[in-house]
């Protein structure tokens, strides 16, 4: 499983400009998996995804848009984005800015496949 | 040792890092197991200083184990670096209670409520207080100071001038509402594909969301904020703060491309600040 997981995570975090990318349950913030640079704090990454996740969920389901399945913030010195990966796990990641946020989405749809 | 306790402290002994000490933490306080949270809490305070969830996990731990003084601390040190946190607001409301400071309690709890207006512990605590605020206003009336009956209403629909502010953004009013940090709506409109007015509590559940994109992006030093979009399952949402203290939420169709998101979010941003300038003027 682990493995399976880290293999997952590699797609994504070989992209270009990626800093780190995790696997994290979705209702704690914990952390499943992770694949990242020695800057990045997994624990609060994770922490911080799934409570912003949770969140934007709560407003966007108000709004009648359904679930959320991916969410993307922009910021002026990189990014955070975050796939639904079935009901109890998101996949994460952190990037610099500039990335190709296309081609990562596509890698962490695939990792979510692999966790599911 | 209940099961649940043993399994989260083993978890917690394979990996130190991990942030199932919040829990546990909690589940020892519950159990009365004071000293253990303490150590528990203070180990994960130690490991993750910048997670406000441990200092709150603390203080709650020490109210527990008769020392207010000091947990009261820790929430105002909490606030001074996070100022809508709502386990701070909500126990400093329950300090305030349990000496009788029923209107500083009040604000506490609003304020907590304002930051997450889906919390019910908060609604009844707040709900508490109200009465226990009324009861005393009744033994000892003070016209000038009048207790409110219910919650500060959030209108359902903006009216007047702000209906038509987003008209000429294709769905008009139906699809973009403009709020403030407090959850209220200051113009726009969202009508869900039933048809129901979700204004209001979409506006409500974005109070505070800024605040944490700003903390979030902070935290994982990417700068500022900028934009947020999201992706669902039956439409797309742009989020971005045209002025200070308002966001704007602009939900399309799926087959609305985020590109093209973007470029309406821009349009209606400015003339979304053009319009909170000549409110503020």
């Amino acid at each position: 499983m682990t493995a399976r997981l880290q293999r997952a995570l590699g797609g994504v975090t070989r992209v270009r400009g990626v800093r780190g990318a995790l696997i994290v349950a979705r209702e704690d913030g914990l952390v499943v998996a992770d694949a990242l640079m020695e800057d990045i704090r997994g624990n609060a990454v994770a922490a911080l995804a799934a409570s912003l996740t949770r969140r934007i969920g709560e407003a966007a389901r108000a709004s009648g848009v359904g679930t959320p399945q991916f969410l993307h913030l922009e910021a002026t010195g990189g990014a955070l984005l975050a796939a639904a990966a079935g009901d109890e796990m998101l996949v994460v990641a952190v990037t610099e800015v500039g990335v190709n946020v296309g081609l990562v989405r596509l890698e962490m749809f695939r990792a979510a496949e692999a966790v599911q | 040792m209940s099961p649940d306790v043993k399994a989260m402290t083993t978890e917690l002994i394979r990996d130190a890092g991990s942030l199932v000490f919040l829990q546990l933490g909690e589940a020892l306080r519950m159990e009365g197991q004071i000293e253990a949270a303490k150590k528990v809490a203070r180990t994960g305070m130690e490991r993750h200083p910048e997670l406000p969830e441990a200092h709150d996990l603390y203080a709650r731990i020490l109210v527990s184990g008769k020392e207010p003084d000091r947990a009261s601390q820790i929430w105002h040190e909490l606030l001074q670096s996070n100022p809508r946190h709502v386990g701070a607001h909500k126990g400093l409301g329950f300090l305030s209670y349990s000496h009788g400071n029923l209107d500083v309690s009040r604000d506490h709890l609003e304020l907590a409520l304002a930051a997450d207006p889906t919390n019910q512990s908060v609604i009844q605590a707040l709900r508490a207080v109200r009465n226990a605020a009324e009861a005393v206003t009744e033994e000892y009336p003070s016209p000038a100071q009048p207790v409110p009956a219910e919650l500060p209403a959030t209108p359902s629909t903006a009216t007047g001038e702000t209906t038509s502010l987003f008209a000429a953004f294709g769905s008009g009013d139906h699809g973009i509402l403009l709020v403030d940090v407090q959850g209220r709506t200051l113009a726009g409109g969202l009508k869900t594909p039933g048809g129901a007015d979700g204004s209001s509590e979409t506006a409500a559940h974005l109070a505070g969301v800024s605040q944490e994109m700003e903390r979030t992006a902070r935290m994982l030093k990417i700068g500022e904020w900028r934009w947020l979009v999201v992706e669902a399952t039956d439409g797309n949402v742009h989020l971005t703060q045209p002025a200070e203290d308002t966001l704007l939420f602009i939900v399309r169709d799926r087959d609305v491309p985020a590109g093209r998101l973007g470029l309406l979010a821009e349009s209606a941003g400015a003339k979304a600040r053009a319009w909170l300038d000549g409110q503020r003027a």
